[in-house]
């Protein structure tokens, strides 16, 4: 398995008004997309994470999926069953087009000329890789937090093209405490002296020291209080206070090692850009406020989930989104999971998180598999019901090398 | 119904394996009309909301707070919400339902009063099944000097989740009390409809109702 790259000429419109002349999106699938290309999910990645959604690559054992514990062989989302894309937003530094890319008008890096860009330009963009690849609709399209933000901007933006959502750990919108929490980032960044106003590569540096604190703020409200006591406590690194202000507590060095991981690999620019997506992100915006109304084109069935100690998200943030579903009838399934961890629980094993997310993608193969094969199923309607789903069945299958090839040339 | 859904009806019946439906739940079923909104609080493993889905055609949702009764609802292609029924239905707007149901669940509610109001105003008509405390058998427990242990009832006074205990009498009064009109009533002895002397034979007792 290997990341592949796509590049689309067609010019996007992005929601701020600018464009994007060209761009490329990196992106990685598991599985088989099948004749009639009804098993297709993707995954929607959240701030700090990319196109490698799972597995590893033959070169680089250690380097794991970021959600390999929910998508593989046999795991709650079954690559034995389903076609799954992980797919690298645009703005990201894992290789897509982002602000560490050549502007084709400048002939320099974008640094801070990239533009803003908001979930629903994500989503666009991810169309257009869906379309790439022959999937006109997907069984589900699936995310965590901000990833959970696309999954659900897809299904306002493209309700024929998503039969199952699932929004995990996530919000309809921002609170004013989480854009609080944004803006320290993005000054810790931007004041940092070696951010040079974004074009901190033509100086040969990083601002790593903003980057840090960023990580660090980030990474505390990824996580709970009790998380927090339970795993560092007010424990010393060495036996007593040193009355300086090294690292002497724990959390301060588990805090520090974070931040320093975080800030070799992680884009400045992108980092602004992908908090303010978060910022900006509100589909009720344009419904005076109003979340159902919002959802009201939505025609995919929905599982919503949040965890008990996630304050970043909280289960009341996902209720919010059950609400509106349900104000639109919608068949929406909602479960709060008791989970120590925080926001963080979404990417970590929970018997009963993992159990229900098994249990809901066993009900979109059976429908999969029903709409696959409609004359398997039916009784009456034998003969007519065998011949449509042949005739069904034999342009799919012969379509889908083509698209498949397609992919692999791009 | 087009080929694509009825496919999709068809995929949802395998999930729903074939299962006995309690005897009160049998009973409620019967009063649901097809094609109804139905919201069953405490839903427990979804039997009755699989039930009503493949015979009735009904759009359901349960509501549970349960984790395994939870699962149990999603391997059956249920809609379950987890939410504490006494923590409020407010995600439930007004009229949102034809019916709500609360099943053999009504007397370990804190707020029972409120429970009820609540169902009334989020559905047309609610409807409500609970152990018959006026049971012979229950008065004759106690005249034994012991708390009444039944098949309804199976707990020990120090263990029982059970809080307001009622006899078909006070569950009626407290309808009337709440303006609540009574639109159907039926009986059951261990699982059996019955029509003479309910107040007394009675193990449970399930009552229809909507706002006067």
């Amino acid at each position: 398995m290997r990341p592949q790259r796509i590049r689309f000429e067609d010019p996007l419109a992005l929601a701020s008004g600018a464009e994007l002349a060209g761009y490329e999106l990196v992106y990685e699938t598991y599985g088989t997309l099948n004749a009639r290309r009804s098993n297709a999910v993707l995954i929607c990645h959240a701030l700090n994470a990319s196109h490698h959604v799972a597995g590893w690559y033959a070169d680089q054992p250690d380097n794991v999926g970021w959600w390999d514990n929910m998508v593989g062989p046999g795991k709650p989302v079954d690559t034995n069953r389903f076609f799954v894309i992980g797919v690298n937003n645009l703005g990201s530094c894992f290789g897509s087009t982002g602000p560490m890319s050549e502007n084709p008008l400048t002939g320099r890096r974008y640094g801070p000329d990239f533009p803003v860009v908001t979930v629903e330009d994500w989503v666009h963009a991810q169309a257009r890789l869906a379309d790439a690849l022959g999937i006109e609709r997907f069984a589900a399209v699936m995310g965590g937090s901000l990833g959970g933000m696309q999954a659900l901007a897809w299904s306002i933006l493209y309700p024929d093209r998503v039969a199952h959502c699932l929004t995990i750990a996530s919000t309809p919108k921002l609170s004013a405490q989480n854009i609080a929490f944004n803006e320290v980032a993005r000054r810790a960044i931007i004041t940092d002296p070696e951010f040079h106003g974004g074009r901190f590569y033509e100086h040969g540096v990083v601002p790593r020291r903003g980057l840090q604190v960023a990580r660090m703020i980030g990474h505390i409200t990824y996580q709970s209080d009790d998380t927090m006591a339970e795993r560092f406590g007010r424990a010393l690194k060495r036996g007593d206070y040193g009355f300086s202000f090294d690292v002497e507590f724990e959390i301060e060095s588990y805090l520090r090692y974070q931040a320093e991981k975080f800030s070799a690999y992680f884009d400045a620019n992108t980092y602004l850009l992908i908090t303010r997506a978060l910022d900006y992100f509100d589909p009720s915006l344009n419904c005076g406020g109003d979340l159902a109304a919002a959802l009201a084109p939505a025609t995919a069935d929905f599982f919503v989930a949040s965890f008990t100690t996630d304050w970043r998200f909280s289960p009341q943030r996902s209720r919010e989104i059950v609400q509106a579903l349900l104000r639109n009838r919608r068949d929406v399934s909602y479960a709060e999971i008791e989970a120590p961890h925080g926001h963080d629980a979404f990417l970590l094993d929970d018997a009963q998180y993992h159990a229900l997310v098994r249990a809901y993608f066993d009900r979109i193969a059976a429908r999969v598999a029903a709409a696959e094969a409609p004359d398997a199923a039916s009784g009456a309607s034998g003969a007519s019901g065998a011949a449509g789903g042949a005739a069904g069945g034999t342009p799919g299958a012969s379509d889908a090398p083509a698209a498949a090839s397609t992919a692999g040339a791009a | 119904m087009s080929a694509a859904d009825r496919s999709v009806a068809r995929a949802d019946a395998r999930i729903d394996a074939p299962h006995h439906l309690r005897p009160d739940l049998a009973c409620i079923a019967e009063w649901v009309p097809p094609e109804s909104r139905v919201l069953d609080l405490g839903c427990g493993d979804g039997s009755l909301l699989a039930h009503l889905q493949t015979t009735r055609q009904c759009q359901g949702y349960g509501v549970e707070i349960d984790d395994a009764a939870v699962l149990s609802c999603m391997r059956r292609g249920v809609n379950v919400i987890q939410q504490n029924i006494e923590a409020g239905l407010g995600m439930f707007g007004a009229g949102q339902f034809d019916l709500v149901i609360l099943s053999m669940a009504i007397q370990a509610t804190h707020k029972t009063e409120h429970v009820l109001r609540e169902m009334s105003e989020i559905g047309r008509e609610g409807i409500v099944s609970f152990p018959n405390f006026g049971h012979w058998f229950h008065a004759w427990s106690i005249l034994r000097g012991r708390m009444p242990v039944s098949r309804e009832m199976p707990y020990q006074w120090y263990d029982t989740p059970n809080l307001h205990l009622s006899t078909i009498a006070d569950f009626e009064d407290l309808l009337a009390r709440l303006r609540l009109r009574v639109t159907g009533r039926a009986f059951l002895a261990d699982g059996r409809r019955i029509a003479w002397a309910p107040s007394q034979r009675a193990t449970q007792a399930i009552y229809r109702f909507r706002r006067v």
